[in-house]
């Protein structure tokens, strides 16, 4: 067992873990159920957190090595993620929702590294994130619209 | 399905080293890959207290320690720069931005993996591993080296001057490559390093001196003839070997039209 220390969603969290446990059931078990479990071959970002700012896949990552890190899940980032995800919805992209979470992390980490991207920008950065019901589409035009609403209020 | 029974984040290469000596000892890197094996890993050792996340300059080489991600070695402008975009177009589709975070070049040129776009890119490079017992030595001559206890400190560029060039080619994006291809000329010298074909990445250089006497269309057709017939390929479920045979032609002709600016 090896304990450890973190700052979750900015919340000083200190707790003992097995060596082989995953960041994923870590975040499950302090109630960061937005952390969901999909592929689990790190392939399909439903996990994604934020690590010091950085998208990370959760399912992949031993707790012990986020000791002494700051972690975000969407349960910190609601507000931040309330800015888009609105014009997301309005376009139908999500339909059974499950990969939203992942998503709307890594579109987070995408928006602080490059505020403006073009669709090819957007659609590089966020092709890690898997959704099995929908053709991205929607989600690339929920976030043209978000962009270029920004862009008018400017 | 893994499991650990001790976490230790080494103090020092020596501590590292010595824990490694163990049966049953792994060195993780991303992790990513041990991720998805059976094992029963004893003591886990990680080198990110070490400092070797750091991409290292002078005039005359990159240092890249082990530890830096894919990610690191896409966003570096100098080494992108130095490589014509090759660095960043060799991992560019790998998975996802998340994966690329956690994936470590150190853990890709460890492995030695067939699937490899890093270990490809890198071969055609004038570049080396710096091991922590063994020493520098050309990345070339460690590619076909058995894996052992030693441990993989930092990848070492020169900064000799060259074109390179890289592609592959992938049934979609963020799928394991079908086959990888850098071309590369130093002094003179054309190299050719496949990848995915599927085993690891092997390197061919213009021995017999195919476009020593001028670099156009019917050398570089011939040339590609030579690499292809001189890789071995086999098949899989991504591709049949003689699809894969049929990439290094049209792949290596690709690429040194585009180092040398021919369209």
């Amino acid at each position: 067992m090896i304990d450890i220390s973190l700052v979750l969603n900015g919340k000083k969290i200190t707790d003992t873990v097995d060596a082989d446990s995953l960041l994923i059931d870590f975040l499950r078990d302090h109630k960061c159920y937005s952390v969901k479990r999909g592929c689990e071959t790190s392939n399909c970002g439903l996990c994604t957190v934020l690590m010091d700012d950085t998208p990370v896949l959760s399912c992949s990552m031993l707790t012990a090595r986020a000791n002494g890190h700051k972690i975000y899940t969407l349960e910190g980032l609601t507000e931040e993620a309330s800015e888009f995800v609105g014009f997301i919805a309005d376009q139908g992209a999500d339909q059974c929702g499950f990969c939203n979470p992942g998503f709307v992390m890594n579109t987070i980490a995408l928006l602080r590294e490059n505020p403006d991207p073009t669709d090819d920008e957007i659609r590089a950065f966020l092709a890690g994130n898997l959704c099995r019901c929908s053709g991205y589409e929607g989600q690339l035009r929920g976030i043209r619209t978000f962009l270029d609403s920004r862009k008018k209020e400017a | 399905m893994v499991t650990i029974d001790n976490y230790v984040r080494a103090q020092s290469l020596e501590e590292a080293y010595e824990l490694n000596s163990a049966k049953n000892s792994r060195i993780i890197g991303g992790m990513l890959w041990i991720k998805l094996s059976n094992n029963k890993i004893k003591t886990a050792i990680d080198l990110s207290d070490l400092g070797l996340n750091r991409i290292e300059e002078d005039d005359k080489q990159f240092s890249i320690g082990s530890m830096v991600t894919l990610r690191d070695i896409e966003l570096n402008e100098s080494l992108n720069a130095y490589t014509n975009n090759s660095i960043r177009n060799s991992v560019k589709d790998i998975v996802g931005v998340q994966f690329r975070n956690m994936a470590t070049v150190g853990g890709s040129i460890w492995g030695r993996f067939g699937f490899s776009d890093v270990l490809t890119v890198f071969l055609a490079l004038d570049s080396y591993v710096e091991l922590y017992k063994g020493g520098i030595i050309p990345l070339s001559e460690f590619v076909n080296m058995k894996r052992d206890k030693d441990i993989l400190v930092r990848i070492i560029v020169k900064k000799t001057p060259l074109k390179v060039s890289y592609s592959s080619v992938r049934n979609q994006r963020t799928d394991f490559p079908v086959l990888t291809c850098a071309t590369s000329v130093i002094d003179g010298v054309y190299k050719v390093a496949i990848g995915a074909r599927p085993k690891k990445a092997m390197l061919v250089t213009d021995s017999d001196n195919i476009l020593a006497s001028g670099v156009n269309e019917t050398s570089i057709s011939a040339f590609a003839e030579y690499v292809a017939n001189n890789i071995p390929t086999s098949s899989n479920l991504r591709g049949s070997s003689e699809y894969r045979t049929h990439l290094i032609k049209v792949l290596t002709e690709r690429n040194i039209k585009n180092m040398e600016g021919i369209s």
